[in-house]
């Protein structure tokens, strides 16, 4: 039994993490209507960008306090991620906004070539170690809880909230939801939907990078190809979920995480990502159009 | 933001508008490029991280970038306007096409025809090797591909991202039916293709009801497993170690390129030993086998099964209200296109005498699906101009020992060759939407056969 909380601790991390990812797809997906392969790599990005600023901070500083650290990390990974992802809305998705459905994410699919050989380019292409920044771990009737699992599903729970407070309370929500219901329409009733769809762009790439920072923090260590295998798995978690549906994202990444940590406990660690790939097929085939997912009615 | 941008241009000259915007772009290549080309990360002798500054190299790369968007604001922006405003105003004259353009196919066809023999007389035996191999046949590999992933992209409109799975069975079932039973090449290419084609058909089961993106992940999903399988069944793949010693494509079991042989080419013929022969022949190989794939394409198109792809692309309620079964639909485009797939898998296991998983990662699967948008989907000649651009053009990078000489002996220009092939596929899409040949030809036509603007064709809802 405790083998079993002990798993589901684990999926609950890294099932945060993917999550977090999860969001920035489903809300690009929501709004326009193409998937943005290249989030993979901004979350990338954000994880190289705090890695960055770790070791400027260590050769600055003689030593500060874990909890700053993480926090300067994380805000200007979150800076840096959304100038990227705000010039690339701007360079490679704008100026084919209307044209047919292929094109965009081809220009996806190059960015996303084109940032991960960026970062190999100029960074060079070795695993990035970075010395253990939080060590402790608790135990609590066997079953042993780090601190940075902890920290991982407290900052994600608080994103959560801020970003479900945004979505829905605010006018910026409003007008992201009216953008996402009917662009023309909204256009109409005075929501500038150029703006509103570069700071969709933005908040999906602000909380990849704090996705990024996380996962440096938990792995310690990060490398030029790290974007695409967990950029894949949040993908897949927002369709599992139901492209479009933000609690849907959460709940994708949350299942594909408990998928994976019980599979590698249970069964074989080698065929955890085939588990995972396959329970999507699975969950398809009974849900076209994933678990929290409307259906898509076609017009005629 | 156009509106803005016309009430400026009115006040203010080209030039200024672009000094502001240069000013723009270098403020935001500063932000972008501060950590990743300012610093970088290197490990000193107790390998831990250490901070590198390179800051030199950030101003150039700043002040390239300003220069660069100065320029296309100030003049190529300007010239793109006055000469499509010529053309709105001149009259459309309707010119008769040159011999090149009129015969563009059976031209292109006597080009690939003598290319090898071409080269050997440009560049002799042991130099035409490297031509035809990393040119020719890498390219043509691709082309085959690509002409394949177009029966369920182009045509049917089925977004598969997973195509290079098909690619992977292919290659591994040439490599261990070769290597365990000794199969010789003739007998299991037929033999790779079915298996493709009977993976195509149990891929294409789970996701006939799926659409769109659902559809993209599920097959990028599919392409992955096969991958992964390959990677983890060690007993039989033998893991990313991959599968060696995979035996050559002998001539119909007439003569044979292997130097050992008692009927290897050079002998009997008493000519000198060298590799070109196999190359040659590999070449008119895979030349083969792709018109063989155009041939089908164009031939299904005329067909029911290919007629009723390009409806089911065109309207899938429309298509299933008119009787045409889409499960079938769907299931033939898939298992067509699979089956080219694994023709060039199992090519490509002959070619290389070795497989791994590393040739099969989802990258492989991205380049073929970018190359069959970019040549614009459905038009072969399109898709094979836009495999001579991108693969021979990343293929070239391999060739420019030059710019050794501009930056210095450190510098190697085959880094930047997936980083300029990213870059090359989002300024290409920017650039023509539709693809480079943006007309299509409709097999169903009243009274005389013309092309139709690519614009008036659907891409599908799969």
């Amino acid at each position: 039994m405790e083998y079993f909380i002990q798993q589901i601790v684990n999926g609950l991390t890294l099932g945060s993490i993917y999550g977090l990812i999860a969001i920035g797809y489903t809300m690009v997906y929501g709004i326009i209507g193409m998937i943005n392969f290249a989030h993979g790599d901004i979350f990338m990005i954000g994880a190289f960008g705090a890695l960055i600023v770790f070791l400027i901070l260590a050769a600055a500083f003689y030593s500060v306090p874990v909890v700053v650290a993480l926090l300067i990390m994380m805000i200007v990974a979150m800076l840096l991620t959304s100038l990227y992802n705000w010039t690339i809305e701007k360079v490679a998705y704008r100026p084919l906004r209307g044209s047919f459905r292929l094109a965009p994410l081809i220009t996806a699919i190059g960015m996303s070539i084109a940032l991960s050989n960026f970062v190999q380019v100029t960074q060079g292409p070795r695993n990035k170690p970075i010395p253990p920044m939080v060590s402790q771990v608790y135990n609590v009737g066997g079953i042993s809880i780090s601190l940075k699992q902890i920290i991982i599903v407290i900052v994600t729970v608080a994103l959560l909230a801020i970003f479900w407070y945004l979505v829905n309370r605010t006018s910026l929500g409003r007008a992201q939801r009216a953008c996402e219901q009917d662009r023309k329409m909204a256009a109409l009733l005075g929501v500038d939907v150029d703006r509103t769809i570069s700071i969709t762009f933005i908040m999906g790439a602000a909380l990849a990078a704090v996705a990024g920072t996380l996962f440096l923090m938990y792995y310690g260590v990060v490398v030029f190809s790290d974007g695409f295998v967990p950029g894949v798995k949040a993908f897949t978690a927002a369709v599992l979920g139901g492209i479009g549906s933000i609690p849907g994202a959460v709940l994708g990444g949350l299942l594909i995480g408990f998928i994976e940590s019980m599979w590698s406990a249970y069964f074989s660690i080698d065929y955890k990502d085939v588990a995972a790939f396959s329970i999507l097929a699975i969950v398809l085939i009974f849900l076209p159009s994933g678990i929290l997912g409307r259906p898509e009615v076609e017009k005629v | 933001m156009a509106a803005v941008s016309v009430e400026s241009g009115a006040r203010e000259t080209p030039v200024t508008k672009a000094v502001r915007e240069a000013l723009y772009a270098g403020v935001i290549s500063f932000g972008l490029f501060v950590l990743f080309i300012g610093l970088r990360t290197d490990q000193n002798i107790r390998n831990e991280l250490v901070l590198v500054q390179r800051w030199g190299l950030l101003a150039i790369v700043v002040f390239l970038v300003m220069v660069g968007r100065f320029i296309y604001v100030a003049f190529i922006l300007p010239a793109i306007a006055r000469r499509s405003a010529a053309r709105a105003a001149a009259p459309t004259v309707v010119t008769e096409k040159g011999f090149v353009r009129r015969n563009l196919t059976s031209v292109a066809i006597v080009c690939l025809l003598v290319y090898p023999f071409a080269m050997i007389m440009l560049v002799g035996l042991q130099g035409s090797l490297k031509w035809v191999d990393n040119f020719g046949i890498q390219i043509l590999i691709y082309v085959m591909l690509a002409w394949g992933l177009n029966i369920v992209v182009g045509l049917a409109g089925l977004l598969d991202l997973g195509y290079v799975a098909f690619y992977a069975v292919g290659a591994y079932a040439y490599a261990l039916l070769g290597t365990q039973l000794g199969w010789s090449f003739w007998i299991l290419l037929p033999a790779a293709g079915i298996m493709a084609a009977f993976w195509g058909v149990i891929l294409g089961f789970p996701v006939l009801r799926l659409r769109g993106d659902y559809l993209a992940i599920v097959t990028l999903a599919f392409g992955e497993i096969i991958r992964l399988v390959l990677i983890n069944w060690r007993e039989v793949t033998n893991g990313s170690a991959g599968i060696s010693g995979i035996p050559k494509v002998t001539f119909f079991g007439l003569f044979s390129f292997d130097v050992s042989a008692p009927n290897y080419i050079a002998k009997v013929f008493d000519l000198p030993t060298s590799g070109a022969y196999y190359k040659i022949f590999l070449y008119y190989l895979i030349l083969g086998l792709c018109m063989l794939t155009a041939f089908v394409t164009i031939r299904l198109r005329r067909m029911p099964v290919g007629r009723a792809w390009e409806a089911l692309r065109e309207d899938e309620i429309a298509c299933r209200s008119l009787g045409i079964n889409t499960t079938t639909t769907k299931l033939t485009a898939f298992a067509i296109g699979a089956m080219f797939g694994g023709f060039a898998g199992s090519f490509f296991a002959a070619r290389q005498g070795f497989v791994s998983p590393e040739s099969f990662v989802f990258l492989e699967s991205a380049i073929i699906l970018a190359i069959v948008v970019l040549g614009g989907m459905g038009s072969l000649p399109g898709i094979a101009i836009a495999a001579l651009v991108m693969i021979g053009g990343t293929e070239i990078l391999r060739e420019l020992q030059f710019l050794k000489r501009v930056f210095g002996p450190d510098f190697t220009p085959e880094l930047y060759r997936m980083l300029l092939f990213g870059l090359a596929m989002v300024i290409v899409m920017v650039w023509k939407p539709r693809g480079f040949v943006g007309s299509r030809e409709p097999t169903a036509f009243l009274h005389e056969r013309k092309s139709v603007s690519a614009a008036f064709t659907k891409e599908g809802h799969g």
